[in-house]
């Protein structure tokens, strides 16, 4: 049963997507763009429950969720181990810091003109940039959350002769559990992104991101462009939501943000 | 002082790391280190003293990317500031936008540039309308975030010495919002140095760091390519250290968040 605070909450935000579908509505119509520039907000959101019953778009959907998904399992089955590794040995950990702050300003998209040469533009190419640009975020959030763990926990876990691992497994790993899970959620955000902008710069085979630069080929393509946007958007909001839930229910002590 | 020397060490064992192993490897597809900076002091560092050595390269090139970036990025971050204030000071406005703003900031912004080329046509208009749309919706939400959790007592002490809306604005409400609007100016960056690349990446586009990178490729000239990437490597690097720097700055008379 939601409390009358959530309820209100919700007709609140209810009333701002009204007003916001309303005004881009209005402007549409007003004519101050062409409509194909800029179409009203509702052949966009008439597009987009059409494209939900799209077959091909869903192929689409479906291509993109896959390289998302992969590329972050690959990124955390990655980062989380090596973090764990390479957090527990202060010399190492100021290293692995240092390398990280080096490595993670290059803008991924950067990458993508020359893994394209190397892969050609099929899902190697997708996996490659989503995991580069997913591996920061986790790695530097595992590193940093071993930092914090109570020297004391683990002393006292010492002092009664449990080993390296165990310690490992009973106070560091729990401790810095809330961090990797922020880490993890900012970095399935940036896996959204660069799957979507891969497929837009490769333009073969199915994904959101090839949908909509095939629509900007065609004229009156906008309202597909903005449909699928909506979609993306969408998936993305899902995406961020249930982690945020997710750590909220498995962490309840740490607040997240 | 130790902190910096092992730093750099660290760094220089990294480089002569990769400059073994490219040298082992001996492929044209990875050129070494070496190789990387002397072209990039070719393209971009070997002009007149008077000109602070840069070349019409970098001039026609790495300006204009930059020149663009500043611009996007300045638009954005105004926008946001002022938007996340306000949305973030009425209890009402936050939970009736809060749901289309978090709709917004999920949308993967390279989606939106194909409608920006539509309503902006190619050229640096489109490139920083993209960059600012990046960069908005982190700080807006940021800001009104920050905004929004203010110290009820800082405010009502506002109010017993009756300070105008506009003291009150930029004495209490300000400073105690600005730690989350430089954690939103850190993640805008990152995406703006995204937007900044994918917009030069587009087919039609004239000049930029971007445009280079990828008009290497199409003459298969590796070392320009890789040049382009350690490049902005550095430009991301330096620009992320100049932020962290001025939040040092602003936020000295207080714990870092």
């Amino acid at each position: 049963m939601p409390g009358r605070a959530t309820v209100r909450r919700l007709a609140r935000g209810a009333v701002g997507v009204g007003l916001v579908v309303g005004v881009s509505e209005a402007l549409g119509r007003a004519g101050i763009v062409h409509q194909d520039f800029l179409p009203p907000a509702s052949t966009i959101l008439a597009r987009a429950a059409a494209l939900a019953a799209d077959t091909d778009f869903l192929a689409d959907v479906r291509a993109t969720l896959t390289a998302w998904a992969l590329g972050l399992l690959i990124a955390v089955g990655v980062a989380v181990p090596l973090g764990l590794v390479l957090g527990n040995i202060p010399v190492v950990s100021n290293a692995v810091t240092t390398i990280v702050e080096f490595l993670r300003p290059i803008p991924s998209v950067a990458l993508i003109p020359l893994v394209a040469m190397l892969f050609g533009t099929g899902l190697e190419m997708k996996l490659t940039v989503i995991v580069y640009a997913s591996v920061w975020p986790v790695l530097f959030n595992t590193v940093y959350g071993l930092r914090d763990v109570d020297p004391v926990a683990k002393d006292t876990l010492r002092a009664f002769g449990f080993g390296r691992l165990a310690v490992l497994w009973h106070v560091a790993i729990p401790a810095t559990a809330p961090f990797i899970a922020t880490g993890v959620r900012m970095a399935a955000a940036v896996a959204l992104i660069l799957a979507v902008t891969a497929e837009m710069f490769g333009g073969f085979g199915d994904g959101i991101g090839i949908f909509i630069a095939e629509a900007a080929n065609y004229p009156g393509g906008t309202t597909d462009t903005l449909a699928a946007t909506v979609w993306a958007g969408v998936l993305g909001l899902l995406i961020n939501t249930a982690l945020v839930r997710g750590e909220r229910r498995a962490f309840p002590w740490a607040r997240p943000r | 002082m130790r902190a910096i020397l092992e730093r750099w060490t660290v760094f220089v064992l990294g480089v002569a790391g990769w400059q073994v192993a490219t040298m082992a490897a001996d492929d044209p597809f990875f050129p070494t280190p070496r190789v990387i900076v002397g072209r990039m002091y070719d393209l971009w560092f070997s002009g007149p003293a008077t000109r602070l050595f840069l070349t019409d390269g970098a001039v026609g090139n790495v300006l204009p990317s930059l020149a663009r970036l500043g611009a996007g990025f300045a638009i954005g971050v105004v926008a946001g500031v002022a938007l996340g204030l306000a949305v973030g000071r009425s209890q009402w406005a936050y939970d009736v936008l809060d749901p289309v703003l978090q709709f917004f900031r999920a949308i993967p912004p390279p989606t939106l540039v194909p409608v920006f080329i539509v309503l902006f046509s190619l050229g640096p208009q489109m490139q920083i309308a993209s960059i600012a749309f990046s960069v908005l919706w982190p700080v807006l939400l940021n800001a009104a975030d920050g905004a929004r959790t203010v110290e009820p007592v800082q405010l009502e002490t506002a109010a017993v010495f009756r300070l105008t809306t506009a003291e009150r604005l930029r004495l209490v409400v300000v400073p105690s919002a600005l730690p989350k609007i430089f954690a939103g100016l850190r993640l805008s960056l990152s995406l703006s140095l995204i937007l900044m690349v994918f917009s030069e990446l587009q087919p039609g586009a004239a000049d930029g760091i971007g445009f280079q990178l990828v008009e290497a490729t199409t003459r298969f000239d590796y070392e320009t390519v890789w040049a382009a990437i350690v490049l902005l490597g550095v430009l991301g690097y330096l620009l992320n250290m100049g932020l962290l720097g001025i939040e040092r700055r602003v936020l000295s008379w207080q714990r870092p968040a």
